[in-house]
């Protein structure tokens, strides 16, 4: 569901102003961007300068103070927060930096849980589950818990996670950021995959040049301003 | 259904917390049954009393006995039509703490004006036919196994000494709300084995009127006979001599209310509390489920889901026991609450309680909880 520009996400004169106390603070000054259907963008940038707030506006979490964000043809600023959540269940798929699995879930579980948003039966469910599992190459670890998973394993049921309702877009905040290089080389390897063999849409924040080099298109964030 | 397992996962989260959480529910509501069943028990004794009953007893107090010549009095004033005459024995069976109601009865005339007191068969002849023979209630058969036949030795403390009766009938009451926890014998024999200067005295006279339209005439009338006697008499009806010996300790229905909602109240804050507490927890992870895209109101189910789920469990656990405890132990308060079981009327409203409280300490917690904006809690973490 592309936009009229042919561009999956088409960010226009996106502005971002965070208050602190009664201080203004300029996040996000002016973004344009297109991300075109089956793209794997790497976004990079210092600490602080804008990246996981333009990933939050884009995955539909966060609001611009000014500016249109449209993603899957939805322009996210006219949606209501019930509509925003379900869009949100149906489009986004995403990856955090510490992973975020529930800690009192199983792995099974944990993949399970956007798929409890649909109207699919327990079996049907089970089947998308244990595909996505195998897909991340975790299918004998369905019954564990996060806490009896390696950091590297716990990040790949977070991806099951996002890919198991099968989202237009996966939106990934420095899913490498609190890996060693070797789970982080597994995680990068399988999100090149997951784009070229499932045609996966991919915007990732990092700050990790050699995890960027993984992305078709980079683009750099500086003091709240995009460039190429 | 599909969320249970989720609220389940929570739950277990703590596993101590959601225990003692669930225990002080369950305790509040155990109290909380018991409480109310102080209050069903007083209205079911309120009930089984007889609109064609009137009690006759000493006008200063129940303690003063009047004199057995009475009785011919009273079976002459206009209006009425039978009566019966009785006393208190007060007295416990072994132990101190085996304590129910006995009475020693006119046993010609009892049966006839206890119409509610139901014996088999043959079991009233013999009760009638033997000085020493007793009638039990049903449910206090149960209780210490007695049955037709047994001697049954009771120790005296208005009427010191041992007395023994043998078990000639094992009474049900007419309605549910009748006592069956209550031992009658022979008045007879209670008044022959006193010494002289105790000897025929009463402690209640029960007159029959033809109708509950006679009470208020028949009462003045009855008092008015020995208004100016040594022993005057205050007559009322059976209702309202058990609703004012009920008073005697006070307003029971104002106090006990007063302390079961206290105490429903005080453990609905602790609840509130942990709830609140348990939610604080998860800001995290309620941001995350939001990501993926569990709206608002879903999340404000699962997290009020859970403090529901929590209080039905304690509720359920508390007045499921209230209702065991008090059915197998055929509790009687030393013969002071007849019949006292927890009633299904009181397990429903212990439940709706807990629900309530369920709900209204899953309120805060739920509401903050789909409030949470996800990016700020997101940012908290990061």
């Amino acid at each position: 569901m592309p936009s009229e520009n042919g561009a999956l996400v088409h960010l226009h004169d996106v502005h971002k102003i965070y208050h602190r106390d009664r201080i203004e603070v300029p996040v996000l000054q002016g973004i344009n961007l297109d991300v075109r259907e089956g793209e794997f963008l790497a976004l990079m940038g210092p600490s602080g300068s804008g990246k996981s707030t333009l990933l939050n506006l884009i995955a539909g979490i966060d609001t611009p103070t000014q500016g249109e964000v449209r993603v899957a043809g939805e322009s996210l600023g006219t949606l209501k927060p019930s509509r925003l959540a379900a869009w949100r269940a149906r489009h986004i798929g995403f990856i955090f930096q510490l992973y975020n699995l529930i800690p009192v879930l199983t792995a099974f579980q944990n993949v399970e849980l956007p798929l409890l948003l649909t109207r699919l039966s327990a079996r049907e469910r089970k089947k998308r589950v244990l595909f996505a599992l195998g897909l991340v190459g975790l299918e004998g670890r369905a019954k564990h818990f996060p806490r009896q998973l390696s950091g590297g394993e716990e990040q790949r049921v977070a991806i099951a996670r996002a890919i198991v309702a099968d989202p237009t877009l996966l939106v990934a905040d420095e899913p490498t950021g609190d890996l060693d290089a070797r789970n982080a080389a597994e995680i990068l390897t399988l999100l090149k995959r997951l784009n070229e063999e499932l045609k996966k849409t991919i915007l990732m924040v990092t700050h990790d040049p050699h995890a960027a080099e993984s992305a078709h298109v980079i683009f750099h964030l500086d003091k709240g301003v995009l460039q190429p | 259904m599909k969320y249970l397992g989720l609220i389940f996962a929570n739950l277990m989260r703590s596993k101590r917390r959601t225990f003692l959480t669930v225990f002080s529910i369950a305790i509040a509501l155990f109290l909380f049954c018991t409480l109310r069943t102080v209050i069903t028990s007083f209205e079911a004794s309120l009930r089984a009393s007889q609109a064609t009953r009137l009690v006759v007893r000493h006008a200063a107090s129940l303690v003063f006995p009047l004199p057995l010549a009475y009785r011919e009095r009273l079976s002459r004033v206009p209006g009425v039509t039978g009566i019966s005459y009785g006393n208190w024995f007060g007295g416990f069976y072994q132990d101190p703490k085996n304590q129910f109601a006995q009475f020693a009865m006119d046993v010609p005339t009892f049966l006839d004006l206890f119409p509610e007191v139901i014996l088999p068969a043959g079991q009233a002849e013999a009760f009638r036919s033997e000085r020493t023979a007793c009638i039990i209630g049903a449910a206090l058969a149960r209780k210490y196994g007695w049955k037709l036949g047994d001697q049954i030795p009771i120790m005296g403390t208005i009427f010191p000494g041992e007395w023994r009766f043998v078990v000639r009938g094992i009474y049900t009451g007419q309605t549910k709300d009748v006592d069956e926890n209550t031992l009658f014998f022979h008045w007879d024999y209670l008044n022959e084995s006193l010494p002289e200067g105790r000897k025929s005295l009463v402690g209640i006279y029960w007159l029959r009127i033809a109708s509950p339209d006679l009470a208020a005439s028949v009462s003045g009338r009855v008092d008015a006979l020995f208004e100016n006697s040594p022993q005057p008499t205050k007559t009322e009806t059976e209702k309202a001599f058990q609703a004012g010996f009920i008073s005697m300790i006070g307003n029971v229905q104002l106090l006990l209310t007063i302390i079961g909602s206290a105490i429903v109240f005080a453990i609905m804050l602790v609840t509130i509390n942990t709830m609140m507490m348990a939610a604080r927890e998860r800001t995290t992870e309620i941001a995350v489920l939001k990501t993926l895209g569990f709206s608002d109101g879903l999340i404000l189910r699962l997290v009020g889901g859970e403090a529901l789920f929590l209080s039905l469990l304690g509720g359920g656990l508390g007045c499921g026991l209230a209702a065991l405890v008090f059915r197998e132990s055929d509790f009687t308060g030393g013969g002071f609450f007849p019949n006292f079981r927890v009633l299904p009327e009181t397990v429903l409203l212990g439940l709706v309680l807990a629900a309530l409280m369920g709900l209204l300490s899953g309120v805060a917690p739920a509401v903050q909880a789909a409030r949470l904006q996800v990016a700020s809690a997101l940012r908290r973490v990061a």
